[in-house]
């Protein structure tokens, strides 16, 4: 009782000490905007800050029109050159030749003045487009949320059905409100210009160190409860777009934790991943950190590159899981006493299991293509392919290879698996391989997921759903695979380094690669570190682990009060193994 | 009175059931249940670990019938339920002391 008032009161004071600080810092913008709708200029901060867009009324110009190949519209003048830089000839060549055509530009569009009024229109709708894609996709992988619910519950016992689908249905909202109240703006809160919806710059406080001479970017701060100048429209697409993410990686621990972890210690874990767990590995890479500016700061290819997530969503993921089933121990029964594999839990419904992977694998169409945040990239076809054919060579690997050499028998949980490990593997390097790269991608990550579930029952760390193989192992898999693979076709600027991204396989070298490979090095000892925290004040708290006899009942009605299935009988093996003396 | 128990195969409970209506027994209670005899149960693979199946799903089947209906009923059983391989079960006879139609309150024989 006084340890639920501790942790109640801890909670309300953590998220009430944010709110109020963020509310107050905004307070100007928050009560001028309300006041003047039509002099949103008067209600800016006393900083030049770009001014936030909540109307969407501002949002996507003349500036946004571009063509296929990115050249804009509008040509503007170059940037003045400064003393040292008059003396590089190429600099001066390169100054002239901008001037001469932005002086063109504006003679031109003197000439033809209602060209230029069109071209705002024509720039707005751009952003249109890229909104509707942002956030369509978003939807897509909110979807994914039900994929993952229905994947463990199947490879669950039916006595546990309503407490782990509980968890799955619970983490949506818990995550979305730490993400809410500050994740995103530690993630995000130095993201810089929203590019491709409207340019806007208002998260422009990215929180850096220097160390000799070099920028690390180390977590955003503005943005806070989607207020000042986190209240701007092209920002809470992104923020949809980014909290669906980071849910996958909410959800992901659940699975490995399942049958025997409290609600209540859930609970206090959905309060730290969407907070804090998530978002500080996401802004050394996606946020502008200093992972992504390992290109700009030591020429490492175009530093750690993640396209859409093996590593920040994926590999976050499975580390926190792994570090979980470790620490909550094995279901009991499953491993006699010295660690064999003994008596396997079987799944309860794999009717379930397939139909939530199928979900996941229809919404990973909005998690890969969507990270474009650009409909009018036309990338999305050769990602979304890329998508497909990974998922499907890691599914076909996975069951030939459980076949033919390891039990004799097609395993439908396995072929799952095998089809997600191909999908978390391609997550990375979606955007930057061909079709066979893809195709080697998925069979790689199809055969790694078979060996990874039989090594971690070896070492007795019981993952009830694969969790750390699919997402763990080849989250891992899919950013060294960038290295690799990256043919040379796309990526150009990518973390401000210029030039497609090419990996070892396609004459790049091995920059790439060691970027890859200190990304999820980090990935994987900050996680590991972030977990064992938050797992050790969880079981201060509350203990994390149920008692033996609700693990025997079942978690259903001792945990949740409701039975998954009253009155009807979906799962005669539902017994927890006895160990014999 | 006598009371046949009948563990059967559940693929056989609508033979077993026709069987005994055409000699004119109409009525019998059904369980679920597990079981396993001399055969023993089998070895399955799962993610890698070796499981045995001991007990495998049969059907139990009750019906309580005057002494002089015993066996033809069991005959009947016999015929339907056999496939010739292991597992098709066995049949038990006990006697019954008493039994009541709860409706009518009819006791004895006239209660079956």
């Amino acid at each position: 009782m006084i340890k639920k008032l501790i942790t109640s009161i801890a909670a309300l004071t953590v998220f009430g000490a944010l709110s109020l600080s963020s509310v107050h810092a905004q307070s100007t913008n928050a009560m001028a905007g309300m006041a003047m709708t039509n002099a949103p200029e008067a209600a800016a901060p006393a900083s030049t800050d770009p001014v936030p867009d909540p109307g969407g009324i501002k949002t996507g110009a003349a500036g946004d029109a571009q063509d296929a190949g990115a050249t804009h519209f509008v040509v503007s003048a170059p940037a003045d050159l400064s003393d040292d830089d008059k003396k590089d000839t190429n600099k001066v060549a390169a100054y002239t030749d901008a001037k001469k055509a932005a002086d063109e530009y504006t003679a031109q569009a003197k000439l033809e003045p209602l060209a230029v009024k069109l071209a705002d229109t024509v720039g707005h709708n751009r952003v249109a487009v890229n909104f509707m894609w942002t956030l369509v996709t978003g939807f897509l992988v909110m979807f994914m949320q039900a994929g993952f619910a229905l994947v463990e519950t199947g490879l669950c016992r039916a006595k546990n059905s309503s407490h782990t689908m509980a968890m799955n249905f619970m983490i949506y909202p818990m995550g979305m409100l730490g993400f809410y109240l500050c994740g995103f703006a530690f993630m995000f809160g130095g993201f810089g210009a929203i590019g491709t919806m409207g340019g806007y710059a208002g998260l422009n406080h990215e929180i850096t160190i220097n160390i000799a001479g070099h920028p690390f970017g180390i977590l955003g701060w503005k943005g806070f409860l989607l207020q000042g100048a986190g209240y701007d429209t092209a920002a809470f697409a992104l923020f949809l777009f980014q909290m669906v993410f980071m849910d996958t990686t909410a959800t992901i621990p659940t699975g490995a934790a399942a049958e025997r972890w409290k609600f209540s210690a859930f609970m206090i874990y959905g309060c730290a991943i969407g907070t804090i767990m998530y978002p500080v590995f996401g802004n050394w890479v996606w946020g502008g950190g200093w992972l992504a500016q390992l290109g700009t700061n030591f020429g490492l290819g175009h530093g750690h590159l993640d396209f859409a997530g093996s590593s920040v969503v994926h590999m976050q993921g499975g580390v926190i899981a792994l570090i979980f089933a470790w620490l909550i121990g094995p279901r009991h029964g499953k491993y006699d006493k010295n660690g064999k594999l003994v008596h396997p839990i079987l799944p309860h419904n794999i009717p379930m299991v397939m139909l939530g992977t199928f979900i996941l694998a229809f919404g990973w169409f909005g998690f890969n293509p969507g990270s474009t945040l650009a409909g009018t990239d036309l990338r999305i076809a050769v990602i979304a392919v890329n998508t497909m054919i990974a998922g499907s060579t890691a599914a076909l690997a996975t069951t030939l290879y459980v076949w033919w050499f390891k039990t004799k028998k097609p395993d439908p949980s396995m072929m799952c698996n095998g089809m997600l490990a191909g999908l978390v593997a391609i997550t990375a390097p979606c955007a930057f391989v061909s079709a066979g790269g893809a195709a080697i991608i998925g069979i790689v990550a199809g055969i790694l997921v078979v060996e990874a579930v039989f090594f971690f029952d070896k070492i007795r760390i019981d993952d009830a759903v694969g969790a750390i193989s699919v997402h763990g192992v080849n989250g891992c898999w899919g950013c060294l695979s960038i290295g690799l693979f990256a043919d040379g076709t796309y990526g150009d600027g990518f973390n401000g380094v210029a030039g497609n991204v090419k990996g070892l396989f396609y004459g790049g070298g091995l920059n790439q690669f060691w970027a890859e490979l200190i990304g999820v090095t980090t990935c994987f000892v900050t996680l590991s570190l972030l977990s064992l925290f938050v797992y050790f004040v969880v079981e201060k708290l509350v203990g994390n682990r149920v008692s033996i006899e609700v693990e025997i009942e079942g978690l259903d009605i001792p945990e949740m009060g409701v039975p998954g299935y009253s009155g009807v009988q979906m799962d005669k093996e539902s017994e927890t193994p006895m160990l014999k003396a | 009175m006598k009371k046949i128990e009948a563990i059967i195969k559940p693929f056989k409970l609508e033979e077993v059931k026709d069987a005994l209506g055409e000699i004119g027994i109409e009525g019998m209670t059904v369980t679920e249940v597990k079981g396993f005899g001399r055969q023993k149960g089998h070895t399955e693979i799962y993610r890698g670990s070796e499981y045995t199946v001991d007990f495998l799903p049969k059907i139990k089947l009750e019906v309580v019938l005057p002494n002089d209906r015993v066996e033809a009923a069991t005959a009947a059983i016999v015929k339907a339920a056999k496939t010739g391989k292991i597992g098709d079960g066995k049949i038990f006879v006990t006697t019954i002391d008493d039994s009541v139609r709860i409706r009518t309150e009819e006791k004895g024989d006239k209660a079956l």
